[in-house]
This record gives C-alpha cells, sequence and structure tokens, in this order.
C-alpha cells in the first residue's frame, strides 16, 4: 500500500466531473484518480497509490539527486587517488 | 524505467555503502518505520551491505499488520451478511481474526471481492444499487486520501448503499510511541517517504528536536534507503538531530495539500488500538460526524465487538522492533505466507514475510522460502 512505482501519465480525461487519466507503468496502463494532482501534465511522472496519484515527480530534484550520487563516487576516487589505495571495496 | 533503474545502480550502491562504512565509527541504530521499506531492504540485501555498527530495526509502518483484532473481526462479521459484496485489498484476505479470515468467509460463500482502489468498490456500489458494498478502509497517510476520495464521491453521486469500514493509522504519533517506550533503543529514524508526499515534511523536525533523533524522509530504491542511512549515520556522527529530507524528488514540506483538504472534510482524529502494539492516543482517523452514514461499523451495528489477541504470535515484539523475524521460535515452522500466525507474515509489507520470502538468497542454508 505505501510501496509505489512512478507512472508517467499518457492522457488526461474526466469522468464525472472527476480528472482521470491513464497511467503507463513500465508497459501496464492503469485508469488513476489526477483529482489530487491538478498541475499534472501528459508526460509526468507521478507516485500512484491505490489508484489515486498523490505527487508530481520533480525532475529537478531528481537531476540533482543523481548528481549528489555521481559526486560522491568521484570524491571517492579522488581520495583513494590521494592516498594511493584503491576505492573502497564492497562486499 | 525512467526514475527506477537509475536508482537501483549497483556501482552506486557500493559508493554508498562504502561511504557509510567509512563514516559509521560508533554502533547506531536506526529504524525504518514502513514496511515497504523493509522489503525493499531485505529484497535487495541492504542490510548486508552495511558495516556491522549500523543495525536496521524494522518499524510497525505495515497496515495489513497493524489493523487492529477488532476491526478483522468486525469486518468478518460484515462479510458473512447475505447478499452483501465486501470489497478489501488482497493482502487482508488471510489475515487471521479471533476465529477465521476473510479467505475462510469468501469460501463459504460470501461475496469478498478483492478490489485494487476504492474507486472499484464504488463502482461495485453504482452497478448493484439493490445491494450494500462495503470496502475495508485500512492503512497508513498514502491510503487516506482515496479514501477519502471514495466517501465524498459516494455522497456526490448519492450511493447511499455504499459505506467503509475504517481504520485508518497515523504515523508521527507511532514514531513518538517508540520514542517514549521504556528500553527504546532507536538512534535515528528514516521516516516513510511516500507518507511524507501526502503530508508533507512540517510534523517532523519538533519530534527530532524534542526527542534528539535525527529523521531523514526517505524513498524506496536500493539508492534512496543507502542515501537516507547515510544522512542519518552522518548526522548521528556529528551529533545533529535535524529533519532531513532524502527524496526530494517526491516529498515537499507542505505535501499534498489537495488531498489534506479532503482527508480534513471526511476524516476526524480518533484514538486508534494497533495490533501488536497497543493503544496509541490520536493515531488514526475515523469518519467525521457529517459523513457517518457511510460508517459500516454503525450501519451493521458491529462497533461494540471486540476481540481476545491469542498469546502464540509474537508480532508484537516485531512490530516494535525488538525481535528481528527469524529470532521468532514458529517462524518458517508453524508460521508461513500459507499457514500464518499473525499478519507480519501475511502482509506484502510485514517483515516476517519479508524475511521468509527472500530469506532463502539470505542464507543457502535456511529455511525454504517462498515465491510470491
Amino acid at each position: 500500500m505505501c510501496l509505489a512505482v512512478p507512472g508517467q501519465v499518457e492522457s488526461i480525461h474526466a469522468e464525472r466531473g472527476t480528472r482521470m487519466g491513464r497511467v503507463n507503468f513500465g508497459g501496464v496502463v492503469k485508469e488513476v484518480c489526477l483529482a489530487y494532482v491538478p498541475e499534472i501534465a501528459v508526460g509526468d511522472y507521478t507516485i500512484v497509490h491505490v489508484g489515486f496519484a498523490i505527487s508530481r515527480i520533480d525532475e529537478a530534484s531528481a537531476l540533482a539527486t543523481l548528481q549528489t550520487f555521481e559526486e560522491l563516487g568521484l570524491l571517492d576516487e579522488g581520495l583513494a587517488e590521494l592516498s594511493g589505495d584503491e576505492p573502497a571495496a564492497a562486499p | 524505467m525512467k526514475h527506477l533503474s537509475e536508482y537501483r545502480d549497483a556501482e552506486t550502491a557500493r559508493r554508498l555503502a562504502a561511504e557509510i562504512r567509512r563514516s559509521a565509527t560508533r554502533p547506531w541504530a536506526i529504524m525504518e518505520v514502513c514496511g515497504g521499506q523493509t522489503h525493499s531492504i531485505i529484497r535487495n540485501g541492504i542490510d548486508q551491505l552495511l558495516p556491522p555498527e549500523v543495525e536496521l530495526i524494522h518499524g510497525p509502518g505495515c497496515p495489513v499488520c497493524v489493523t487492529p483484532l477488532e476491526v478483522i473481526d468486525r469486518a468478518l462479521a460484515i462479510a458473512a451478511r447475505p447478499g452483501l459484496i465486501f470489497c478489501s485489498f488482497g493482502d487482508m484476505l488471510r489475515v487471521p481474526g479471533s476465529r477465521e479470515n476473510l479467505l475462510a468467509v469468501k469460501g463459504r460463500g460470501g461475496d469478498i471481492r478483492v478490489v485494487y482502489s476504492p474507486l472499484d468498490a464504488l463502482k461495485l456500489a453504482r452497478e448493484h444499487p439493490d445491494r450494500e458494498v462495503v470496502f475495508l478502509a485500512i492503512g497508513f497517510e498514502t491510503t487516506a486520501p482515496a479514501n477519502a476520495m471514495a466517501v465524498k464521491l459516494a455522497r456526490d453521486q448519492g450511493l447511499a448503499n455504499f459505506s467503509m469500514l475504517v481504520s485508518q493509522m497515523l504515523v508521527p504519533p507511532a514514531i513518538e510511541a517508540i520514542l517514549r517506550s521504556p528500553g527504546c533503543r532507536v538512534n535515528a529514524f528514516l521516516a516513510a517517504g511516500h507518507v511524507c508526499s501526502v503530508m508533507g515534511t512540517w510534523q517532523y523536525p519538533a519530534l527530532a528536536e524534542r526527542f534528539g533523533v535525527p529523521i531523514v524522509v526517505t524513498g524506496f530504491e536500493p539508492l534512496d534507503l543507502l542515501a537516507g542511512i547515510l544522512a542519518a549515520v552522518t548526522q548521528l556522527e556529528s551529533g545533529r538531530h535535524e529533519l532531513e529530507n532524502a527524496y526530494p524528488r517526491v516529498v515537499t514540506e507542505r505535501g499534498n495539500e489537495p488531498a489534506q483538504a479532503v482527508i480534513a472534510e471526511v476524516f476526524a482524529p480518533a484514538d486508534r488500538v494497533w495490533r501488536g502494539i497497543g493503544p496509541i492516543p490520536v493515531s488514526g482517523w475515523r469518519l467525521a460526524e457529517s459523513y457517518r452514514e457511510f460508517d459500516a461499523e454503525l450501519r451493521f451495528g458491529v462497533g461494540d465487538l471486540t476481540a481476545v489477541e491469542s498469546s502464540l504470535c509474537r508480532s508484537g515484539e516485531v512490530l516494535r522492533g525488538s525481535l528481528k523475524p527469524d529470532e521468532c521460535p514458529a517462524f518458517g515452522r508453524e508460521c508461513t505466507p500459507r499457514t500464518p500466525l499473525g499478519a507480519t507474515m501475511v502482509s506484502g509489507e510485514g517483515a516476517c514475510a519479508a524475511y521468509y520470502n527472500y530469506g532463502k538468497a539470505r542464507s543457502p542454508g535456511g529455511e525454504g522460502s517462498e515465491s510470491r
């Protein structure tokens, strides 16, 4: 119930006055209620819980997080070079 | 797939784990509150990437597991009524009540439907205007927006044959109860990312300050979890205890305000008993007075039904983080996902089910595992 994968909004329509959309989860397309994400547009990614889109995935924040991971790796290698060791091995 | 595969990169995971190993100089116990995170941790072997100094304690954030026995028994009493359609999320069907489970009622001819969303239950109510349709509305803050909207739409659409058995639970009061419990050894929390996507993070700085614990909002993919753990360890090592958002692509400080508005209209705060843990004040929601006509407890007169928990199952200790699932004598023996003694072995988010289902990969000599 709390585990949810991101899906991409393919289309948006109204059903009995409620904002609905078709969301693609890695090839599986589901009908999802979009009433709680009024800002979402076709092509955006969203997190869906029990048939309801709860948040729009922020592309800029996603890129920033991935950038942090990259920098962590570069820092690792830089430190290793300085100390003459191999990068720390993981099990 | 975008926003998924990037967060599963093995090389980056090793780098993050190495950074955690370099940062941790003392023993720290970190609780991941959410059962979805527990499953991701065990399935991906995150706990085995960590240095011995960092211990993960699995928290009570499995909605199926903490749904009180009384609610299961009330669900069973309602579901057994002839002519009624009872709708539930799939993983509630095997959860043991006092004497049986929903699957047994279904086996005797009860019309029990597994639904993916409460909107499916609403559709059934529209299609069967001559029959009562009841939805078992359990879950944390992640299911509340959907469940609240279903009741609101039922009223808007005049679906008088629809009602809900509500057992909504809230995460922050549970964190506070754990911190107040005697012998609590949790040094930091990974807050459940998707709960925060609904409610925001504004409730947590005060908790972090009052109890002196770092609280890191964390996602569900392997790199998200490792980044959350690294942030918690970094705070602990430097003596800080703050709220930190390690899942900013999904979580904002204010959360989903349209969802919060509908929740505030449809639900009201309530004291809740947590299965395996006990009563926690103001730790859930019930239907608000203005929506009581949709309350299945009142409609079917099951509100007084009480229940006594069996003493065989030690899931309470697992939910409180004081017992690891495989330390229980019944684990994998009397208790398996097919014959569960407690809800933690049933649910897709239960810690015992995670250990059982992914156990084979963890210890080649261990008990067999079951594919799901």
